[in-house]
């Protein structure tokens, strides 16, 4: 520590030997050292790589992307074509990534909460098939559960020419759920931006109620006011659209259904595999939370004779949640980078359509540099978002 | 030294006391407790529970609170008994019967008034306007102003909070108050304050108070009956002027060990328990 013996204001002129000794100088060295190992590393790599590919003739870049694809995607959310772009391929990709993680996290997230108050259920039956539930799930490797529900799911329906009708209009076959849609309308737009407007509304008068409460004791209705906001803003929106009624019903033409919004089985394959694999390790967390609340909660909550449900809902489960939510972040980042495995059952996800991509046009480390840049941003989005949820529930609760 | 006795608290009504526990048991797998535990006690008296650490009091407290079903025995409040009831019952008793908790237990999700009534509010007997008042009023009464219905349980300090879990176990204005170390952790001038407002309770509202306190000195100052706990059984009970010097030697012997530092309990999960 020669730097602290220095007098203060004195200067003592240090010879090299003394930097060399110095802890601080010697950890910035090392870290230079290893940076520079790693450069050193990629950049071998990478030059290495580009020589090769030289050598193929496959032009490197990102030039390929305004290339046409003249490949199909089986679904996508947007208009796609095989003469669209590769481009606009990722896009489907990258869409259909997002609608499966996104759906699949709310899903796991409800249903993992069932199950993790369920463990703790004082009905043996239900606390031991709900543990059941969990071990069974979360000890078998998701690719297998994906390949299961993907055998079952097309199994399980009959073929188009004699589809399940549970609900009028909504066709089950095995190649899928066929459910009626709206025909597209500027009406239907009108209505998002106004459902996106009264969230705005109802979060502002949300907060106005709390601090009226808080401040006055007065209680303001606020689900009724904000239901009453959202389906205001939402219909008059549909009636200045012109009120459209057009439905796009699923009929069986010929051997197939046309028309009609389909879920492929292979979005409910991977749907269902990642929701119940990841809600088996929500459920132990949200089990575990629960379990960190100390017991004098309950006790004290019993003494005024609460009962146990609002016990549940208004003392212990805010409290668990303090606990729960970097785990419940970390099985949501799991769930997402899982989704990638819907390769396997020939979901068109990202990774899916960039295999595509990559044999056809040989740009492996393009493509590859893209999933990855998405996965990360997905992954980041994700946790910033929970972090700014868990700041929130850390402040109010402190 | 005396068995416990029934007809030393002589009820002015001599049929039956106004609480009257009887045999009480209660385990903890080889744990015992509480070991026929029977005491009984008038409306508007006073009794301070003593004995040294694991002796059983906050599990009686909790027992008499419905907090812990006993394994036996009765509990009789007005002569129904509380021990027996079913699970419905508890929302029903729970609203004559007031517990600060020895760990206080306030809630750590919800601001200090909601906190204080949580009970009133729960139970549809006030608004939230009318709730917020009240529990302004009732931290008042303990000492802490009208800022700190405000803040959360982990904003204050532990005298504080300690206040919170008073003003909590009044809140519904109940007819037994039961107390674990009101004033343990508190100075001398807070907690003669505390012991005041007690004593102003009890008398005014005419409710039954058991307190759990580690500090003779008090108990056998400020309350009407002392109950002496060893190992779950009740060694003596009795008026505090019925006390013989050699017993009292006695019970202070025993107390040192209890009254040596601040008792910690362990953190329980109940979660095995949580109806779904
Ligand atoms: N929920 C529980 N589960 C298991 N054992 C318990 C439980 N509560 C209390 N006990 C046991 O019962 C005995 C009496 O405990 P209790 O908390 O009543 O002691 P106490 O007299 O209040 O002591 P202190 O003065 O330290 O607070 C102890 O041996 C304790 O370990
Ligand atoms: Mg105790």
């Amino acid at each position: 520590m020669s730097k602290t013996q220095q007098a203060p204001g004195g200067v003592r002129s240090k010879g090299l030997a003394d930097y060399l000794n110095d802890e601080n100088v010697r950890a910035v060295i090392y870290q230079i050292i290893a940076i520079g190992l790693v450069i050193l590393a990629g950049w071998y790599l990478v030059s290495n790589t580009l020589d090769n590919l030289e050598r193929q003739n496959i032009s490197t870049g990102f030039g390929f992307l305004d290339l046409e694809a003249s490949f199909g995607i089986s679904e996508s959310m947007i208009d796609y074509t095989p003469k669209s772009t590769y481009a606009t391929a990722l896009l489907v990709g990258l869409l259909n990534t997002v609608k499966v993680a996104f759906l699949g996290i709310v899903l796991c997230t409800i249903i993992g909460t069932i199950f993790g108050i369920a463990r703790l259920s004082s009905n043996w039956i239900v606390r031991k098939l709900a543990a059941i539930y969990v071990e069974t799930f979360r000890n078998i490797p998701v690719l297998l559960q994906l390949f299961f529900w993907y055998a079952i799911i097309p199994g399980a329906f009959p073929a188009a020419r004699n589809a399940l009708e549970p609900i009028p209009d909504v066709l089950m076959t095995n190649r899928g759920i066929y459910i009626p849609v709206p025909v597209a309308d500027n009406a239907y737009e009108f209505m998002g931006i106004a459902a996106i407007l009264a969230l705005i509304i109802i979060y502002f008068v949300k907060k106005w109620a709390d601090k009226r409460l808080d401040a006055t004791g007065q209680p303001f209705p606020i689900v009724w006011a904000s239901v009453g906001i959202f389906a205001g803003l939402v219909l008059v929106a549909y009636l200045a659209g012109g009120a459209p009624t057009a439905m796009d019903i699923p009929e069986l033409k010929g051997f197939n259904i046309r028309g009609g919004y389909n879920i492929s089985p292979e979005f409910l394959a991977v749907l269902i595999g990642l929701t119940v694999y990841t809600s088996t390790y929500v459920a132990e967390v949200v089990r575990s939370g629960i379990e960190a609340v100390p017991s004098g909660q309950w006790e004290a909550a019993d003494s005024l004779g609460l009962k146990r449900s609002v016990s549940l809902r208004k003392i212990i489960l805010p409290q668990s949640m303090r606990v729960a939510i970097p785990p419940l972040t970390n099985q949501y980042l799991n769930l997402t980078k899982n989704s990638s495995l819907a390769v396997a059952v020939g979901y068109p996800d990202l990774v899916s359509v960039s295999n595509t991509t990559m044999n056809q046009t040989g740009q492996a480390i393009e493509a590859i540099s893209i999933y990855m840049a998405v996965y990360l941003g997905l992954s980041l989005i994700t946790s910033l978002f929970m972090n700014w949820f868990n700041n929130k529930m850390a402040l109010v609760e402190r | 030294m005396t068995l416990p006795n029934d007809t030393a608290q002589s009820p002015a009504n001599a049929t039956s006391p106004f609480l009257k526990i009887k045999d009480l048991v209660k385990k903890f797998g080889d744990t015992i407790a509480l070991d026929h535990v029977s005491l009984s006690l008038d409306r508007g008296q006073k009794m301070a529970v003593i004995g040294p650490s694991a002796a059983g009091k906050s599990v009686l407290l909790k027992c008499l609170a419905g907090v812990y079903r006993a394994d036996s025995g009765n509990v009789l409040i007005d002569g129904v008994n509380i021990a027996k009831s079913s699970d419905n019952n508890q929302e029903n008793w729970a609203d004559r019967i007031g517990m600060l908790f020895q760990q206080n237990a306030l809630f750590d999700s919800l601001p200090i008034w909601q906190n204080v009534c949580f009970q009133l509010i729960e139970n549809g007997t006030l608004g939230r306007k009318q709730a917020k008042d009240r529990a302004v009023e009732l931290l008042g009464l303990v000492g802490l102003d009208a800022d700190s219905a405000l803040l959360h349980p982990s904003d204050l300090s532990g005298g504080m909070q300690k206040r919170v879990g008073i003003a909590r176990a009044i809140a519904n204005s109940p007819e037994i108050l039961l107390l674990d170390n009101p004033t343990a952790g508190l100075d001398p001038v807070l907690s003669n304050h505390i012991e005041n407002m007690i004593d102003t309770i009890a008398r005014k509202q005419n409710t039954t108070v058991i307190t759990v306190t580690n500090d003779m000195e008090i108990a056998q100052k400020r309350y009407d009956f002392l109950t002496m706990m060893h190992e779950g059984k009740v060694y003596w009970h009795g008026k505090r002027d019925e006390i013989s010097a050699a017993q009292n030697d006695h019970l202070a012997q025993m107390l040192k060990g209890s009254a040596q530092g601040p008792i910690s309990m362990r953190t329980r999960n109940r979660g095995q328990h949580l109806v779904a």
